[in-house]
């Protein structure tokens, strides 16, 4: 079964198994305008929770996509550093950054609903 | 939304209704995009952009004496300025910095000057401070100012003022457009030919929806205005340029007139003179990277022995170069195009090359 959910800095996790596919959200995008660049995580690489590893950059600004969850890093999206374009057109689905193995499912539980991450983003 | 101190422009109504993203931009809410800074810039170099600059100001110098009282502080040869033209010119510090980059246009009894918008107030009581009793500068920082640039900007003015249609490159003229005094410059900051247009705040919206109301012309933003100025290698005042850099450094020696050259009788005249008898330690010069990741300002520069080489001051991703550009102030003997540097970037290092300016050829109208 898949579940989606969602942290405050503007990730959205998708769980398949043990396997976490992560990217920036629709909003994210939007407020960062057009993406030029990203820089991801080689697979094999162990993440912290919070840990800064992949960089979004619009035009404008560069910023940091954190790992919302400890994990591995097993793949990264080869096609979204081809086209970083694609984070823009397709955040939620094509866009995505890179999938995590993940130690367990505890932490994922504790992320933002979508409905949750709906309410913060209008509190903004 | 705007808190209680930030400023808004006489648009800010039409930037909301169309859909812009708003910032915060020298004590102004400005529209920073609309649909996107790469669509704008494209659109701006193939067509026509309509940007609100009504954050800059505006002031008018007049009275008896009023080129020579001006000339006491900018670089310019504004004696020499003819009605109708309009220059590019420095104001300057004792020291030879430059307190600001500004446009002064002869409009046939008094100087137009338009000031950058975070240096307006300073600019007006650092000119004042060199003024005789019978010149005198008044702001008209509540008019608005729009830019229209773009290799269609030209036939879309004309078929509103066709008087503009004769203006080249610099000129500058006092007209009734739309049944309102207006002062229109065929200049801007783009690179790509067009026109500044001065007029009353309460006009704005009438000429600008006009403006856009033509299928040719793009509202554009703050963003892709930074990214058109860059390609064209034009320097960004408090990026490129300040109260610390001078006029021979930042490759603005052009805008030092030629009978200011003999004389060097303007504030920090002779610390700029100096400077330009020796040659710059430093030279502001294009770069471009290798890869897609900008390099942006603040990226410190090494050369190819490791030794600290100068420092980024603009760095972007250039739409019309479909890469990332910047510029930077280098050591002069690192000055040559080709050179190859290096800038950290995240804890890496990214070969840049000293490129020759502009990135993107002018298209003026001249």
């Amino acid at each position: 079964m898949t579940e989606i959910r969602y942290t405050k800095d503007h990730e959205w996790v998708r769980l398949d198994g043990d396997i976490a596919t992560v990217g920036i959200t629709d909003h994210a995008q939007s407020a960062l305008g057009d993406i030029v660049f990203v820089e991801l995580p080689e697979p094999g690489r162990a993440v912290a929770e919070g840990e800064a590893c992949a960089v979004v950059e619009s035009v404008k600004a560069a910023s940091d996509v954190y790992a919302p969850l400890a994990g591995t890093v097993t793949e990264n999206n080869a096609s979204l550093a081809a086209d970083p374009g694609v984070a823009n057109q397709d955040a939620e689905a094509g866009g995505w950054f890179f999938k995590l193995r993940l130690a367990g499912r505890a932490g994922f539980d504790a992320l933002l609903s979508a409905a949750d991450y709906q309410t913060f983003v209008q509190s903004l | 939304m705007a808190d209680a101190e930030t400023l808004t422009v006489p648009l800010d109504a039409m930037h909301r209704g169309l859909g812009a993203r708003m910032v915060g931009f020298a004590g102004y809410a400005m529209p920073v995009q609309y649909d996107g800074i790469i669509a704008e810039h494209l659109h701006c170099r193939a067509h026509a952009a309509l940007f609100d600059v009504s954050h800059m100001g505006q002031a008018i110098l007049s009275g008896p004496g009023a080129a020579a009282a001006l000339e006491r502080v900018v670089t310019g040869d504004i004696a020499g300025l003819q009605p109708g033209r309009q220059r590019y010119t420095l104001l300057m510090n004792a020291d030879g910095g430059i307190v600001d980059d500004l446009m002064v246009a002869n409009l046939d009894g008094y100087y137009l000057l338009v000031l950058n918008a975070a240096r307006k107030h300073v600019d007006l009581a650092h000119i004042r401070a060199h003024l005789p009793d019978a010149v005198s500068l008044t702001p008209h920082f509540g008019r608005a100012l729009l830019a229209l640039q773009g290799p269609e900007s030209g036939a879309v003015l004309a078929s509103l003022a066709p008087e503009v249609a004769a203006l080249r490159f610099m000129d500058a003229i006092e007209t009734t457009l739309e049944g309102a005094r207006m002062t229109i410059t065929r200049s801007g900051y783009t690179g790509e030919d067009g026109f500044e247009i001065g007029l009353p705040a309460e006009r704005a919206d009438a000429l600008a929806t006009t403006l856009i109301t033509d299928a040719r012309v793009k509202p554009a933003g703050l963003g892709a205005r930074d990214s058109l100025r860059l390609e064209a290698g034009l320097p960004l005042y408090g990026n490129d340029i300040d109260e610390t850099t001078n006029p021979i450094e930042a490759g603005l020696g052009f805008a030092i007139g030629k009978r200011r050259k003999m004389a060097w009788n303007f504030a920090g005249g002779a610390a700029v003179r100096a400077i330009h008898d020796s040659g710059p330690a430093r030279r502001l010069v294009g770069l471009r990277a290798d890869g897609r990741a900008p390099v942006r300002a603040g990226a410190e520069l090494t050369d190819a022995k490791g030794a600290p080489a100068g420092i980024v001051t603009s760095g972007t991703f250039a739409p019309s170069l479909d890469a990332p550009a910047a510029l930077g102030y280098v050591r002069a003997d690192l000055a040559r195009d080709g050179t190859i540097l290096a800038a950290a970037l995240r804890g890496r290092a990214v070969t840049m090359r000293v490129a020759p300016l502009p990135f993107i050829p002018h298209r003026y109208a001249r």
